[in-house]
């Protein structure tokens, strides 16, 4: 009954989808007093409110173990602890394409409910857009890929959860990264919106920013977090692999950087209007284009699940659909977008341009680095692109970037000159040139993370120049929001760098008592122990480790095997200190008795994800800076109304 | 109207065709060798146990087609097949082996346990041979004809009903 209560609520959302598209397209044609479309924010409403019930609903038959559910017995297993059981629900195609709807109808729900600042027109056509593009992955779920689709009979057990997606972490990435991808659908509705009726101004942007703003928080969170999940549960010691999914990802991230700064620039300036538009339609576009890739399995990926070539026919349909249909959009309206406000080169629009441009050139290279394999197997070529073309080809963007980055929120909106900022300039250039130095002498490093380390040092006290002779107290939020998040890139950075250039590796063949080192550190292997948990037995080598001269530690990285499903995973186990990590993982038996053990130190590798949980702070700063002064511009102006309404009736 | 304004739309349109072509196209994971219908490249391998001599490749250039098995002592589907290379010797096959990463004496072992079809085995331990060749993994089996060039190569361990359509690509090869 719970199912089929999930599934009904499913269509019913479909068919007030329906109702959203009519009426926003009605209210276009025949003006917003027509009686349909009074019934568009309703409908966009009532629907977040029955998707939410029917995701409640999944949930429901996945905490009980609702075995005569395809889904639960094909992905979840009695003997799971709970936050598992729920997590399964998500981590396969049907419920995670749920989730992606819940996500983006809940999304609806509130641009319908609480945006009332744009011209109803557009509102009107922004539902539309928004109702049509939650048609299609309504029918996707319903047609092709339905989560409460029953067995004929119930079965004695489900098959269990992949053991790797069984992490905490792993609990909570998917989602955060939904609500980001999907997120960013709010931005395609209002670019296109903006594109039907031709209204692109600058409080367009200023509407559409607190949008771009969060989605963008919870992609940078879901990044930080699916790259921290890899790095610690796969074993391999790595945080990023340039894989397919990997890049899926971040060229959403990479597209919603660049138009949260242009819509930045329009909010402020009334400039580059098409161009916002059109980086509104890529964001989500890259999205899309990212489930596509993952979900059709044309790209072999260590990633690939749930892959079935027709669903990905299905999806290609959909792409084809919003992306295509945005795009042609777009070709036919943005000529008629008349031309923003101009501006210098040497000003703060001209940094954010180049800004855009760079973002912009990083995402073609991951987007071709991605394709590239699509390309050449059609020519029945088979190659692999990876790190050697990505991190070379990605720097010669970056590092402008970042250069742009340090002195760009220098400069004054409109027209500025180098020479104004020439101090400032000069300690930037100096603080680079000194890391370069300092950083070469240190060792022999490879050119790209010594150039990373000397820009993040940089960096990191350029981010703070624009504080420079205000008053503390004074600085807008939002402003702290952005020194924060640049802070942010450049703690990262350096943790990337640091990474690259200082990490050192240990793969030792250990007996009982064996000792080994790796850095700074004493590694002895004292036993290897079974362990018992509660669906599944490990082999846990118990060490102890020593920093220097610092007292030891017992550590015990476990090789675990799963049996439902059955499967081997490593559960690797890091020592933090506050300059690096220790990373342990537990390998196989070779014949003789001894025992493999895998070391790494990494110094300040760390930095990674704190500089990551930084930029997503920042993003939060700025999002709360703007929501406050929207806030308070409203209340402004309705003080202003109501007493101009007093004066009158006085 | 500018021109400009298409390139997205066009462009989409190229991946979305491409990619339409693509989902079209049978997905084949495995990853054939480039190296069938050509000569073995040349190599001379240390013996991998006391009981059989190494290889060379010059032992191909001559006399009956032979089957070339890359395998290893750590792998558990080459287990598995060994019962099948045990069918195939005994059909008169020969089957010279090249051990990946291996130690002697785990050869033996492993030999000792489940059984050594094989008349010589190679000791590749930085798998040189074995990506000259390009097999990608253990285990895998490649049909030589008797001129030391690759006719066939099998990915995976070799299944019951493998062991015909071996003897048929043998066939081919002019035995």
């Amino acid at each position: 009954m719970i199912a089929e209560l999930g599934l009904a609520a499913l269509w019913l959302a479909a068919a007030l989808a329906v109702l959203q598209l009519v009426g926003g397209a009605l209210a276009l044609r025949g003006g917003t007093e027509s009686e349909l479309a009074a019934l568009t924010r309703p409908a966009a409403v009532l629907q977040g409110g029955l998707v939410a019930l029917s995701f409640a609903m999944l949930l429901w038959v996945f905490a009980i173990t609702d075995l005569s559910v395809k889904l639960v017995a094909m992905n979840s297993h009695s003997a799971k602890p709970l936050i598992f059981k729920l997590s399964g629900a998500w981590g396969n195609h049907e419920g995670s394409m749920l989730l992606w709807v819940t996500v983006m109808a809940l999304a609806g729900a509130l641009i319908a409910g609480i945006e009332r600042r744009l011209p109803e027109r557009t509102m009107q056509a922004t539902l539309a857009a928004q109702g049509f593009v939650a048609l299609g992955f309504y029918a996707f779920l319903l047609l092709s890929s339905n989560p409460f689709e029953r067995l004929p009979q119930p079965a004695a057990e489900g098959l269990g959860l992949n053991p790797l997606l069984q992490d905490i972490g792993l609990a909570f990435h998917p989602p955060t990264l939904y609500i980001g991808y999907v997120g960013l659908s709010v931005a395609f509705s209002f670019a296109v919106g903006a594109l039907i009726t031709r209204e692109v101004t600058p409080a367009f942007a200023r509407a559409m920013r607190p949008w771009i703003l969060g989605a963008w928080v919870f992609l940078t969170l879901g990044l930080v977090a699916g790259s921290y999940w890899a790095y610690y549960e796969l074993g391999w010691g790595g945080y990023w692999f340039w894989d397919p999914v990997e890049n899926a990802a971040l060229m959403p991230w990479l597209a919603a950087t660049a138009l949260l700064h242009s819509a930045g620039v329009l909010a402020s300036r009334d400039a580059l209007r098409v161009w916002t538009i059109m980086l509104g339609v890529v964001a989500f576009s890259m999205s899309m284009l990212g489930t596509f890739l993952v979900r059709s399995g044309v790209l072999t990926s260590v990633h690939a699940f749930a892959v079935d070539p027709e669903r990905g026919s299905f999806i290609l349909l959909l792409l084809t659909l919003y992306i295509g249909g945005a795009l042609l959009l777009f070709a036919l309206r943005a000529g008629a977008i008349s031309e923003g406000e101009r501006f210098s080169v040497a000003s703060r629009e001209g940094a954010l341009v180049v800004n855009n441009v760079m973002l912009s050139a990083i995402l073609a290279v991951v987007l071709l680095g991605t394709l590239y394999p699509l390309l050449t197997e059609a020519f029945d070529v088979r190659v692999s692109v990876g790190p050697p073309y990505f991190n070379p080809v990605g720097a010669i963007f970056a590092f402008p970037m970042l250069a742009v980055m340090a002195v760009g929120p220098l400069l004054r909106w409109r027209r500025d000159s180098w020479g104004r900022i020439s101090k400032e300039l000069a300690l930037v250039a100096a603080m680079l040139l000194a890391g370069i130095v300092l950083f070469a002498v240190l060792g022999e490093i490879a050119l790209l993370p010594l150039l990373g380390l000397a820009f993040a040092v940089a960096l990191a006290v350029a981010s703070f120049l624009p504080l420079k002779g205000r008053r503390l107290k004074r600085v807008p939020i939002a402003t702290w929001g952005m020194i924060t998040a640049h802070f942010g890139i450049a703690v990262m950075l350096f943790g990337m760098a640091s990474e690259g250039a200082f990490s050192q590796e240990r793969l030792a063949a250990l007996e009982e008592g064996g000792t080994t080192s790796v850095g700074p550190w004493a590694v002895r292997l004292e036993a290897v122990e079974p362990v018992a948990g509660p669906n599944w037995t490990a082999l846990a080598g118990r060490l102890t480790v020593r920093h220097r001269d610092g007292d030891p530690q017992a550590i015990a990285p476990q090789s675990r095997n799963f049996w439902a499903p059955p499967q081997q995973t490593t559960e690797s186990v890091l020592v933090t200190r506050w300059n690096g990590q220790l990373y342990a993982v537990m390998g196989g038996s070779s014949t003789d008795g001894r025992w493999q053990v895998r070391l790494w130190w990494k110094p300040f590798v760390t930095l990674i994800w704190y500089g990551g949980l930084l930029i997503a702070l920042g993003g939060v700063l700025a999002l709360v800076g703007r929501v406050r002064s929207d806030l308070k511009h409203r209340y402004i102006s309705r003080r202003i109304t109501e007493r101009r309404e007093e004066r009158e009736t006085a | 109207m500018s021109w400009r304004l298409w390139l997205p739309f066009l462009l989409f349109f190229g991946f979305a065709g491409l990619a339409a072509y693509q989902l079209s196209q049978p997905k084949d994971d495995t990853i054939k060798s480039t190296m069938v219908g050509k000569e073995l490249p040349y190599f001379t391998l240390p013996p991998a146990s006391l009981e059989r001599p190494g290889v060379d490749s010059r032992y191909f250039y001559e006399g009956e087609p032979k089957l070339l098995n890359i395998w290893a002592s750590w792998c558990l589907p080459c287990i598995a097949e060994a019962a099948q290379l045990e069918q195939l010797k005994d059909e008169g096959v020969e089957i010279v082996g090249v051990a990946i990463r291996d130690e002697p004496t785990d050869v033996m072992r492993f030999l000792t346990q489940h059984g050594n079809p094989y008349t010589r085995i190679g000791r590749d331990d930085l798998s040189e041979v074995q990506l000259a060749i390009g097999s990608s993994g253990v285990p895998e089996t490649f049909v030589i004809d008797g001129k030391g060039v690759i006719t066939y190569q099998h990915v995976g361990d070799i299944r019951h009903e493998h062991v015909p359509m071996l003897l048929e690509e043998l066939r081919k090869a002019g035995r």
